[in-house]
């Protein structure tokens, strides 16, 4: 703050205080010393008012915020801003880290014996998945849900099917720096019929009834082979590099209908899940993801 | 009693009386502001509204977001922890009014720039209970129906322009076209995306 506008503080302050003490004392010296039966003289629909003095606990609590006033005015900023900022030397920065120190200094080692130890290791645990249970229903089941069961568009946890891996590793990873699974539009490529056969095509693959002739199924295939493949497979099993889903399975991100798989095709999906290295820190996301590692099926996701 | 009635029977002089006893708290605690780096400038990297974002803004005011969520973390261990960084001043000298808010229905937007994909606001806003089932948020499926009306788009820039936010003539020029068939939820999504991404927090 500039030295006007911090000596234009000071003066209005100070000032403020000289007038009221002022008032204060000049009124409290003039008026009557004892209660009387007089008026004040004036008349407002018949009501009038007697000429007493102001009652002493009247007077008292005017004094005390005064009082109070200079007291907070020496022990806190205000009264000259960056001039004198109180001898307590108080700031709200100030108070916020040091309620972040106190409670680093309760929880670090906390964190800190939780991080030295692997992913795998911290699956005995049960303070450590509880932990990351908490972190993960703050900031993770907005999209996953609060049973890591996951909806439209948003992937399930707790099961063996994994986008980018299911390993310990793959998914603190996942966690840390986020992933963006970019499927292009191929409604202009494959045209209106070329969907529908591909959808139709790849919906078989999971054994789903498809109302499609054998001819459509094998025009399907083979756009499939020259489109599709490159990143879900040969075999459409998926791809963990660029989270391509595997398409036998019947597990399906964003519907299994003919309708929703065709648009999937048409217009093509852009899933991201955001990096959380910044907002959680590294020691956090090594907790959350033990959790979420904790709820997959890790038998059948080895396979 | 002696000069008691020369003010109590004298409005006007009643009227600047009682301005004189008021405007102590205004001039110290309101005016100063006016004045302060802290409270002008810009923090570094702010740039004002994009011309879609913009509109999202407009969306956000016109639907009473502002109700329910606070743009505003305070400087407090716990609000540090859930929402990042607490806000400063310099961050809202482009918003017009701010939209601080008071109220916190729903949790504090001051960061949910980049926190959550496009497609989970979009799910979000088009029904809350699609992704959150406990939420309370109402439904705005109509954000999806209704579009931006491109021809007063520039005519907003042009008037933040006059209240000194830096929008240059290439800004409003371009800003029609910027905001051409898009959805009340294209706005909004790039307004929610945008807030708070200039301070980040690494810890």
């Amino acid at each position: 703050m500039s030295d006007f506008w911090s000596a234009w503080v000071l003066v209005l302050t100070l000032g403020c205080l000289a007038f009221i003490s002022f008032v204060l004392f000049s009124t409290w010296k003039v008026q009557r010393k004892k209660a009387t039966e007089e008026t004040v003289g004036h008349e407002f629909d018949g009501i009038t008012e007697y000429d007493n003095p102001m009652p002493m606990w009247w007077i008292g609590l005017f004094l005390g915020t005064m009082i109070f006033s200079a007291v907070y005015l020496v022990l806190y900023p205000g009264i000259w801003p960056g001039k004198f900022d109180g001898i307590l030397g108080w700031t709200s920065r100030g108070e916020l880290k040091a309620d972040q120190e106190k409670h680093a200094r309760q929880y670090q080692p906390l964190f800190d014996q939780y991080a030295a130890k692997s992913i795998e290791e911290l699956q005995s645990n049960p303070k450590a998945l509880s932990m990351g249970k908490r972190i993960f229903l703050n900031n993770c089941a907005l999209c996953h849900g609060s049973d890591a069961g996951g909806t439209f568009g948003f992937p399930q946890l707790n099961d063996h099917d994994w986008l980018w891996g299911g390993s310990a590793a793959d998914i603190e990873a996942t966690v840390l720096n986020g992933r963006n699974g970019q499927m292009p539009a191929w409604g202009p490529v494959l045209g209106e019929k070329g969907v529908r056969n591909v959808a139709s095509y790849v919906r078989d693959l999971s054994g789903l009834t498809v109302n499609a002739s054998e001819e459509d199924l094998a025009a399907g295939k083979a756009a499939y082979a020259t489109t599709c493949a490159v990143c879900h497979g040969a075999d459409a099993s998926g791809n963990k590099l660029f989270g391509a889903p595997n398409l036998t399975d019947n597990i399906w991100l964003y519907g299994n209908s003919q309708t929703q798989v065709e648009y999937t095709i048409r217009k093509g999906r852009n899933g991201v899940m955001p990096a959380w290295k910044d907002i959680l820190g590294p020691q956090k996301v090594h907790l959350v993801s033990a959790y979420v590692y904790s709820l997959s099926d890790k038998d059948k996701a080895t396979q | 009693m002696l000069k008691h009635e020369i003010i109590e029977k004298n409005i006007g002089l009643m009227v600047i009386g009682v301005i004189f006893a008021i405007s102590f708290g205004g001039l110290v605690e309101i005016v100063p502001l006016f004045n302060l780096k802290e409270t002008t400038e810009p923090v570094e990297g702010l740039k004002p509204y994009t011309a879609l974002q913009l509109e999202g803004r407009d969306v956000y005011i016109k639907e009473g977001c502002v109700g329910c969520h606070s743009q505003m973390i305070r400087p407090l261990r716990a609000e540090v922890e859930r929402y990042g960084h607490y806000s400063v001043a310099g961050e809202s000298v482009y918003d017009y009014p701010f939209l601080w808010g008071s109220k916190r229905t729903g949790p504090d937007l001051a960061r949910v720039g980049e926190r959550y994909s496009d497609e989970w606001h979009r799910a979000h806003l088009y029904n809350p209970r699609d992704v959150v089932p406990a939420s309370i948020m109402p439904a705005y499926p109509h954000l999806n129906e209704n579009l931006i009306d491109s021809a007063v788009t520039p005519k907003k820039l042009e008037a933040l322009k006059t209240l000194g936010v830096p929008y240059t003539d290439e800004d409003i020029a371009g800003a029609s076209e910027a905001v051409q068939g898009k959805t009340e939820m294209d706005a909004l999504v790039a307004y929610l995306q945008n807030l708070g991404t200039v301070i980040t927090q690494k810890r």
